[in-house]
């Protein structure tokens, strides 16, 4: 008889600790033959409001790690996903990719957190000014993260959407809650291994799994999340988390697909601004 | 006003710094120049005054003397979409089209008739809002200059402004501006705006709107092409109406959160981009080996700096411990020293409260600071009979759950605390909504460099306050607004990147 397969319980990231949902609810994934795959955990309002705590715990040591221990540590989670390539390469198919895309898919998130670990010393001295004043003043303008930022990770894609849509806001300092894609969601919670074996502070990344539908009115109204990023056109989606966002001048990012873009870096990083006189 | 402190400090007489108390010593200075005001404004549209559609008009009162300036047209929905038709044409026919070196020369064009017009503009200004002579001709008015100046060399550079990618302009844009530095908020409203290639639809306070009408003729001296600027006065209506106009490419203001609040809520689920500068409660930090004196000029401009009309006022006080006694006993000394009065008085340093509305809201506020125990001290100048005056007031004895310290007041009141830590100082800075500015006074470098990191907020003085400068971007953090005025940072919201 042959060896009976061990398989994996996908539970939630939250504090760089893997519960289940407290809400005890979960969703089946099956693979194209319409096997089980996994009870997925369905992510509640009050997990979403368990990882903003441990997001917001995590970001003030995060912001303040040096430009060059974030470029490591992003560096660091590229190399140990590279690692675990074929395990990744593996949910994808069993999810209905292609091997050749999920190969692709697993490339293209190595390379975007290579890309972004080295921004993470160097959009500053890009976007960072200092300013000629006409006063006897030293004047200089520099970005900081602006905080705990909400994700809605990109549906079509499980794993390069997942990383693209979050290096960028780990790469300034913010930290931020992930809702993964919901019908992707696999590669989310193997990220979230990958991620507690890469050096990253826990609580920095929190990856969720659940429904936009249900999420999404909470995690756009969170008074204690400084931003909120999405990938998606679901017009009445972008509505809410718009109008939301003016409880408390949210900031907003609206994408379509994700990009290696400095820009994107700083949709939420804030410009300060510091003088002192010149004198003796 | 730190610069025009130390002037003074060289006139009076070494012995007694307290002579000039209620402004005995200082002769009246009045300013005077002929200035040309209209006893009627129209609403500047397409480059022709016109009467409002509704027929209303609207007074311009001197909140020092409660006379009435001028009569000013009331703009109405119908207004709105002929400004916006009208900004519409001009971008797509003209402004749009134009290379940005031409728009650039017609932008210091402009900058070079305000400087021509400096004084009569900073009358006018003192007259309208009530702000001393000595603010509005020593800093308002020649920034205003230096904003249109240095945006005008952006017009045809901004292929520099951002690596990597290329700017073009929004559109159409719709700026609401405020009262507490009427032309200074319109140039940087306007300058960024045009430099970028966009055209403007403004809408100034309807307490001030005569120095953005006087800018209105300078634009058509300078022959703007019409369309490209138009200035629309009015109430909350119009600015409304103009902020979910859906020709409105880019939506700009400068006001309150609470307002700032309702326009991010109108502009969800459009394409509209928006920036929002909007209210503060900035922590000013004393620490024990700050140069006291000197702190205490930054204090006082920090507050009182045009009436406590700021955003980013210095309004809680926070002083450690070993010098609290100190700094608040000099501080009351010099709050004795101020001049409060006539605003073109060239020796007045505290001038009228903006409107009888705003005197009421300070009013109420204080009051309330008295109501939930927190110790109020005044200084005892004699206020003018007639017009809009509150004296300097600070508080003692306040705790942060008390509405003068977490509320913005808008007037010259200042709510002082202490602490023990740097670790205390900044947590009890970083707790509020706001996050627009912030200060530090200390004489030791490295502690400058944490405590300027550590405060949550755009803007932070180190051994100054309140300094503006059209190079260096302005805005703020949390629930004080999104996006920067001023720099190189300035010129985003008003640029695609493609």
């Amino acid at each position: 008889m042959s060896r009976v397969a061990v398989r994996k319980t996908y539970k939630l990231y939250i504090g760089g600790k893997f519960p289940r949902t407290e809400s005890g609810r979960y969703y089946p994934l099956y693979d194209p033959e319409g096997k089980l795959l996994a009870n997925v955990c369905q992510g509640s309002r009050k997990d979403f409001r368990n990882a903003v705590v441990a997001a917001r715990k995590a970001q003030v040591g995060w912001s303040a790690a040096t430009a060059y221990l974030r470029s490591q540590i992003l560096y660091r989670i590229a190399e140990m996903l590279e690692g675990r390539a074929g395990q990744l390469r593996d949910e994808l198919v069993s999810l209905g990719s292609t091997p050749r895309s999920a190969e692709k898919e697993v490339m293209t998130a190595v390379d975007t957190l290579v890309y972004f670990a080295g921004w993470a010393d160097k959009y500053s001295q890009v976007f960072s000014t200092v300013n000629p004043v006409a006063s006897s003043h030293f004047n200089f303008s520099m970005p900081e993260p602006t905080g705990v930022i909400a994700i809605f990770a990109p549906q079509e894609t499980g794993l390069s959407g997942l990383v693209g849509a979050i290096a960028p806001v780990i790469c300034g300092g913010n930290s931020c809650v992930t809702l993964a894609s919901e019908t992707r969601a696999l590669p989310a919670i193997t990220f979230g291994e990958i991620l507690n074996s890469s050096d990253v502070p826990g609580g920095v990344v929190n990856l969720l799994t659940g429904s936009v539908e249900e999420l999404l009115p909470h995690m756009s109204s969170h008074m204690d999340v400084n931003g909120v990023a999405y990938y998606g056109e679901d017009a009445q989606a972008i509505q809410v988390i718009q109008a939301n966002a003016a409880l408390n001048i949210r900031r907003v990012g609206i994408y379509d697909t994700v990009k290696e873009d400095p820009y994107r870096i700083m949709t939420f990083m804030e410009t300060k601004t510091t003088w002192h006189p010149v004198g003796v | 006003m730190l610069q025009e402190s130390k002037t003074k400090k060289k006139k009076k007489p070494p012995t007694d710094p307290h002579d000039f108390v209620h402004g005995a010593g200082f002769a009246p200075a009045p300013e005077s120049i002929a200035i040309r005001l209209n006893k009627a404004y129209g609403l500047f549209i397409n480059g022709r005054f016109v009467k409002a559609s509704t027929g209303k008009t609207f007074d311009s009162v001197n909140p020092a003397t409660e006379e009435v300036l001028a009569k000013v047209s009331q703009a109405g929905k119908a207004d709105v979409n002929k400004a916006v038709k009208a900004a519409r044409k001009a971008y797509d026919e003209v402004w749009g089209p134009m290379p940005g070196r031409e728009r650039g020369k017609y932008l210091f064009r402009l900058a070079r008739l305000i400087q021509e017009r400096a004084r009569e503009f900073a009358v006018i200004e003192s007259m309208d809002g009530g702000k001393p002579i000595r603010e509005s001709r020593d800093v308002d008015i020649p920034l205003v200059a230096a904003h249109f100046f240095y945006y005008a060399g952006w017009a045809d550079k901004l292929d520099y402004a951002f690596p990597g990618r290329k700017a073009r302009p929004l559109g159409v844009a719709g700026q609401v501006i405020p009262w507490n530095f009427p032309l200074l908020m319109a140039a940087w409203k306007l300058a960024p705006a045009l430099a970028c290639g966009n055209t403007v639809v403004l809408k100034p306070a309807e307490t001030t709107p005569l120095t953005a009408m006087k800018l209105a003729e300078l634009i058509q001296e300078a022959e703007i092409p019409e369309g490209v600027v138009n200035i629309i006065p009015g109430y909350g209506d119009a600015g409304a109406a103009l902020v979910e106009h859906p020709d409105v490419d880019k939506v700009a203001f400068t006001g309150s959160t609470e307002v700032g609040k309702r326009i991010q809520g109108a502009v969800a689920g459009t394409k509209k981009k928006f920036t929002l500068e909007l209210g503060g409660k900035a922590a000013h930090l004393i620490f024990n080996d700050a140069p006291i004196d000197q702190a205490v000029e930054g204090i006082v401009n920090g507050i009182f700096f045009n009436q406590g009309h700021v955003c980013c006022a210095g309004s809680r006080l926070f002083v450690q411990e070993g010098v609290a006694a100190e700094v608040i006993r000099k501080l009351k000394r010099r709050m004795e020293t101020l001049v409060v009065g006539d605003p073109l008085d060239k020796n007045t340093d505290i001038g009228a409260i903006n409107s009888a509305e705003q005197l009421e809201r300070i009013k109420l506020l204080v009051n309330s600071g008295e109501q939930e125990g927190a110790c109020l001290w005044q200084s005892g100048q004699r206020l003018p009979k007639k017009g809009y005056w509150y004296k300097p007031t600070l508080f003692t004895d306040t705790a942060q759950s008390h509405r003068i310290v977490q509320e913005e007041i808008f007037g010259p009141v200042l709510a002082i605390q202490t602490f023990r830590t740097v670790k205390e100082a900044i947590t009890k800075a970083n707790n509020t909504p706001y996050g627009l500015s912030g200060g530090v006074w200390t004489d030791k470098g490295s502690k400058i460099f944490k405590v300027t990191h550590a405060i949550r907020a755009g803007v932070i003085w180190a051994n100054t306050f309140n300094k503006f400068d059209p190079t260096s971007p302005f805005g703020g953090y949390k629930e004080s607004g999104v996006g920067r005025e001023g720099g190189l940072q300035g010129l985003a919201p008003y640029v695609e990147l493609y």
